[in-house]
């Protein structure tokens, strides 16, 4: 019986003392911090993917409570709504952004890009592409190792095995930009994102001259300037042998799709123009 | 016991007997070539000629822009059709000068009899200057310029004078062919050099799988004593520029920034060594190298005496090295040499053999599971931790390679080459490298 | 042309080193010590032998096929290597299904659940011998008399460490050539230390392991045990007897050279491996000299075993060019 009572005791006194201590401790190392700061950690989507440029949430939200502008912080992945829920809690002014969403520009498959060797190294864009141009013929297109897979946080991309290529899924995708700074060939672009993932743009990146594109790929910009003749909305520039449509004055006309003699600009969840003449014969 | 250096080191077989035997051959004239503006470390050279104009062998096509950077001279003689990008040996387009072959005319100013010319009274500065004008460049595969090399900063001093003849990459053998037949331009050579660097003693490091350049090389140089013949146990990567300091002085340069000279050395590859002797005394610039073209299913492996510019195609196809199948074509030797994705990719002054695979020995093994044998570490050369390097630069733990000294590695691929686990080490640490690299120089511009 | 170009970093050749390779050469490794107890212990050795690493590989190939579901390489002889190892460590006398259990705590949880082959932090064949000798003391504890007349006889004999231990003996009666050539009791793999001395040779000539952990555990073990009889006894005799007899008695050469050698669970570097080994061997005295258990070998080489990541992570090599 002696034995119980007297470990029982012992155990209490332990645990007064560490108690006492514990409580120093803590008044002593005690952190003064901002309140609305775990408040508005909470208010963000708590993905921590770094989007924002800040190593995580907390980051982000240290930076809106702490700074007065916020006009340059956002949260792509919450977007704007949460982004207005933040700034009315913080009594801010919210910053705005289009929504957008992370395109692969190429469009160099296997079937249109042949394979001029095999590479054998380890799997990654990374290191493929600090050694060489790529087992095709382009020196721009997509590699398809998938560094940007790897970068993803939300699972939004993958390489298609039919194609080789990268492909978004644009209803997953939060325009955090991880697989546009992941690409070591720069082929992602964070564009506008149209209702219904809506997107025309000009799936390919290659700098070389038509001539070489063509020989390379068959899906390539050859630099025709086709598409920016027919652009009513100057969304369209092409430089160093290379279109590029402006997503944010592109109004989805559809015309320069029809242009294209390659076929390197790409529509998706638009069906296509109907020529006039076409409709013309037709009547 | 033959001198070698302090750490690590690996013993691939060697695979020279292909090539060492032939002689030196010239290969025939292309009758065009494409000669890139960057051949060398530093910044890419200016062209000074323009399409449409006539060029004679020897005659300066392009100028080097700044301090590091180097000439580039006409290969043969005809007229500049373009100047434009075309695809490198990796695929990659680069500025190049395209010139077609008509005849072959050389530069008055070029004395092309075979006399060896000893005696040389220029100045050090002079010599220098001629070796800058020659364009010429380190010819073992690093292509970092001479005159730069020999400049020495103000406040330190050279010792000692090393040439590396030691050529331990497997398969290669243009610098061993270059020691036996041109043994007395290289010894003329060495003495420029010495002269240059104001030196009184050199060293030629030759490995213990070379004994006849050895004996070569020491015959020629009688009771001479100003330059020492030193055998060195055959060990890869002892031809590397750090490795071979270290074996024949027992002096380990620091880590970078600190070069050669820190320790008092300086290095030069024996057919550079060739190439300055005629540079300085017979004005012929840098416009053709002995390329080893060799591997196992190489019908006739050569080395060939080629002009700048040939495409290598042309080499294997002479050397009839081209046959069915899987095959990797290597720029250089299968340690550190670069696979070709294009072999119309023209010879370089960096180029000292082109080795062909064929079948499996073209492919990597399967990597599995890192056992932690430690076989990287025992291996390495520089003392580091190949498996938590690689681990780290998969997790991009840039910020952890560089605590763990990253930047001293040197690429040679002893850690890959001994994994039992086929982990391809050398590509992360090698991406690794160049992300920290990049990181360092951010941050010191900033500074 | 019907040319496949194939492009891929360097370097572009391999040494023939191979993790099959090094595995298997620890296999040959140990082969003359299993010949030596064959020839001992009689033909329940290879029963148990066969039992082990048939289990072990059993274990891992269901393990990585079903549970994992991931690549099953069970032909890289790892779990042929603790099969063995594990085998090597159990009396020649043991009820075949105290191997079988040992087995399953070898792979399925010693080794599978840590990620498998260069993951477990603990050495499996030792972890189960371990976890054998607390759960099953009586059937890991007798060893049957060692003779060189075939079969074993049936009664158990001690072992030299279990005889010193409880002061039984007198050490100038120990016949030190017979500890050396395999007339001793004990686990049956430890028992020859001129067959396992053998393999350690041939490990060492065909580059699986390095000299360093084997001999700073023996060269501490040795130099303890010397302090130690300097210390405690008198006639000079034994100032020398005494290190000879605890190098040869019980695991020592088994454990440095073929258990605290496991590449995963040892550190990477030689300065580390030298700490590494001088821990084994101080614990391992201290428990033979001090501690209730007549043999430390196994508890040393666990204990060990869990520092080696903190080795890992503040031992390093020096950087060539460092001052």
């Amino acid at each position: 019986m002696n034995t119980l009572i007297y470990t029982i005791l012992t155990l209490c006194i332990i645990g007064v003392v560490a108690a006492v201590v514990l409580y120093f401790v803590a008044q002593k190392f005690k952190v003064e911090e901002d309140p609305r700061i775990d408040q508005t950690e909470k208010m963000l989507p708590g993905a921590n993917c770094g989007g924002c440029g800040f190593p995580g949430c907390r980051g982000l939200a240290t930076a809106l409570v702490e700074s007065d502008d916020i006009s340059a912080l956002y949260c792509s992945v919450g977007g704007d709504e949460c982004m207005s829920k933040i700034a009315d809690y913080l009594g801010k002014v919210a910053p705005k952004k289009e929504p957008q969403t992370a395109t692969v520009r190429c469009g160099g498959s296997c079937e249109k890009r042949p394979k001029t060797n095999v590479y054998t190294g380890a799997t990654s864009c990374a290191i493929a592409s600090s050694l060489y141009a790529g087992q095709t013929g382009c020196a721009y297109g997509c590699l398809g190792y998938g560094d940007c897979v790897e970068a993803c946080a939300f699972d939004a991309i993958h390489i298609n095995p039919e194609t080789g290529l990268a492909e978004v899924d644009a209803d997953k995708c939060t325009a955090c930009g991880a697989c546009v700074s992941a690409c070591p060939k720069g082929i992602i672009e964070l564009r506008k994102r149209w209702p219904k993932n809506r997107a025309i743009y000009v799936s390919c990146v290659s700098k070389d001259k038509g001539a070489v594109t063509m020989k390379a790929c068959k899906a390539g910009c050859i630099g025709c300037r086709k598409c920016e003749k027919v652009c009513e909305f100057g969304a369209i520039t092409v430089e160093n042998n290379l279109a590029f449509i402006d997503s944010t004055k592109c109004r989805l006309c559809r015309k320069c799709v029809a242009e294209c003699p390659t076929g390197a600009i790409r529509m998706i969840g638009l069906a296509p123009l109907v020529k006039k003449e076409e409709v013309k014969e037709e009547k | 016991m033959a001198k070698t250096f302090p750490i690590g080191g690996v013993h691939p077989s060697d695979n020279k007997q292909w090539s060492k035997g032939s002689t030196i051959e010239a290969m025939e004239l292309p009758d065009v070539v494409n000669i890139p503006l960057s051949q060398h470390i530093g910044a890419p050279a200016t062209a000074i000629v323009k399409r449409g104009d006539k060029v004679v062998v020897g005659q300066k096509i392009a100028e080097a822009t700044g301090f590091m950077s180097a000439n580039i001279h006409a290969p043969i003689s005809g007229t500049v059709t373009a100047v434009d990008l075309q695809p490198n040996g990796q695929g990659i387009r680069q500025m190049m000068i395209t010139i077609k072959r008509e005849d072959d005319i050389w530069d008055e100013a070029i004395d092309r009899s075979n006399t060896i010319i000893e005696e040389c009274n220029l100045e050090p500065k002079q010599i220098i200057e001629k070796i800058k004008e020659a364009g010429i460049v380190g010819m073992g595969g690093a292509t970092f310029p001479t005159h730069v090399k020999l400049s020495i900063p103000e406040g330190k001093r050279a010792e000692i004078l090393i040439i590396n003849g030691v050529e331990c990459e497997p398969y290669l053998t243009s610098d061993y062919r270059t020691m036996l037949e041109r043994g007395e331009e290289l010894i003329a050579g060495t003495r420029i050099l010495m002269r240059a660097i104001g030196v009184t003693t050199a060293v030629i490091g030759i490995e213990a799988n070379k004994p006849d350049a050895v004996k070569h090389l020491q015959s020629l140089l009688g009771e001479a004593t100003d330059i020492k013949v030193q055998m060195l146990k055959t060990q890869y990567p002892q031809g590397g520029e750090k490795q071979l300091i270290a074996a024949v002085t027992s002096r380990q340069v620091p880590a970078p920034p600190a070069l050669p000279i820190d320790v008092g050395a300086v290095v030069c590859n024996a057919s550079t060594t060739v190439a300055v002797y005629e540079a300085v005394q017979k004005n012929k610039p840098l416009i053709e190298r002995v390329v080893t073209v060799t591997g196992s299913k190489v019908a006739t492996p050569k080395n060939l005496l080629t002009r700048f510019g040939t495409p290598v195609e042309a080499l294997l196809a002479k050397c009839g090295a081209i046959v069915d199948g899987d095959i990797k074509v290597i720029n250089g030797g299968p340690m550190m040499g670069r696979a070709l994705s294009n072999i119309a990719m023209p010879v370089m002054k960096g180029c000292s053999g082109i080795t062909v695979m064929v079948g499996d020995q073209t492919k990597r093994g399967v990597e599995s599971a890192c056992i932690k044998c430690a076989k990287c570490v025992e291996a390495c050369p520089m003392g580091l931790e190949p498996y938590l390097l690689s681990k780290q630069a998969r997790k991009k733990a840039w910020d952890a390679m560089e605590a763990n000294d990253i930047t001293i590695c040197i690429e040679c691929g002893c850690c890959q080459f001994t994994c039992p686990a086929n982990i391809p080490l050398l590509d992360y640490v090698r991406l690794g490298k160049q992300t920290v690299m990049g990181i360092i120089r951010a941050r010191n511009m900033k500074k | 042309m019907s040319n496949r170009f194939f492009v891929s970093p360097a370097p572009h050749v391999h040494s023939d080193y191979s993790t099959t390779r090094l595995m298997g050469d620890v296999v040959i490794a140990l082969l003359p010590a299993l010949m030596v107890s064959v020839r001992v212990f009689g033909w329940s050795v290879l029963a148990i032998t066969a039992v082990s690493i048939a289990s072990c590989v059993l274990l891992e190939f269901l393990v990585q096929k079903y549970i994992v579901k991931g690549p099953v390489t069970i032909c890289n002889l790892s779990a042929v290597v603790t099969g063995l190892l594990l085998a090597m460590n159990l009396p020649a006398n043991i009820p075949l299904w105290i191997v079988v259990v040992g087995a399953v705590v070898a792979i399925g949880v010693a080794k599978m659940p840590f990620g498998g082959l260069g993951k477990n932090l603990f050495n499996p064949a030792l972890a189960a011998r371990v976890f054998l000798l607390i759960a099953y003391p009586v059937q890991m504890t007798s060893f049957p008399k060692p003779t060189l007349e075939g079969f074993a006889d049936v009664y158990s004999g001690a072992t030299p460490l279990g005889a010193a231990k409880a002061g039984l003996v007198n050490f100038a009666e120990f016949d030190v050539a017979g500890m050396f050539t395999g007339a001793m009791g004990g686990s049956f793999g430890e028992i020859s230390a001129l067959a396992l001395l053998l393999g350690f040779a041939y490990l060492l000539i065909r580059k699986v392991i390095t000299w360093h952990i084997p001999v700073a555990i023996l060269a501490t073990m040795a130099l303890f045990a010397t302090i130690f009889a300097g210390v405690r006894f008198e006639e000079p005799s034994m100032h020398i007897l005494f290190p000879i007899f605890h190098l040869l008695a019980g695991g020592a050469i088994l454990g440095a050279v073929f258990m605290a050698t496991d590449y995963v669970t040892s550190p990477m570097t030689p300065k580390g491996m030298i700490i590494y080994g001088i821990g084994i061997g101080a614990i391992t005295m201290c428990i033979r000299l001090w501690g209730a258990y007549p043999e430390g070998m196994s508890f040393a080489i666990l204990i060990m075993n869990s520092t080696v990541p903190l080795i890992n992570k503040y031992v390093k090599p020096k950087r060539f060019g460092a001052k």
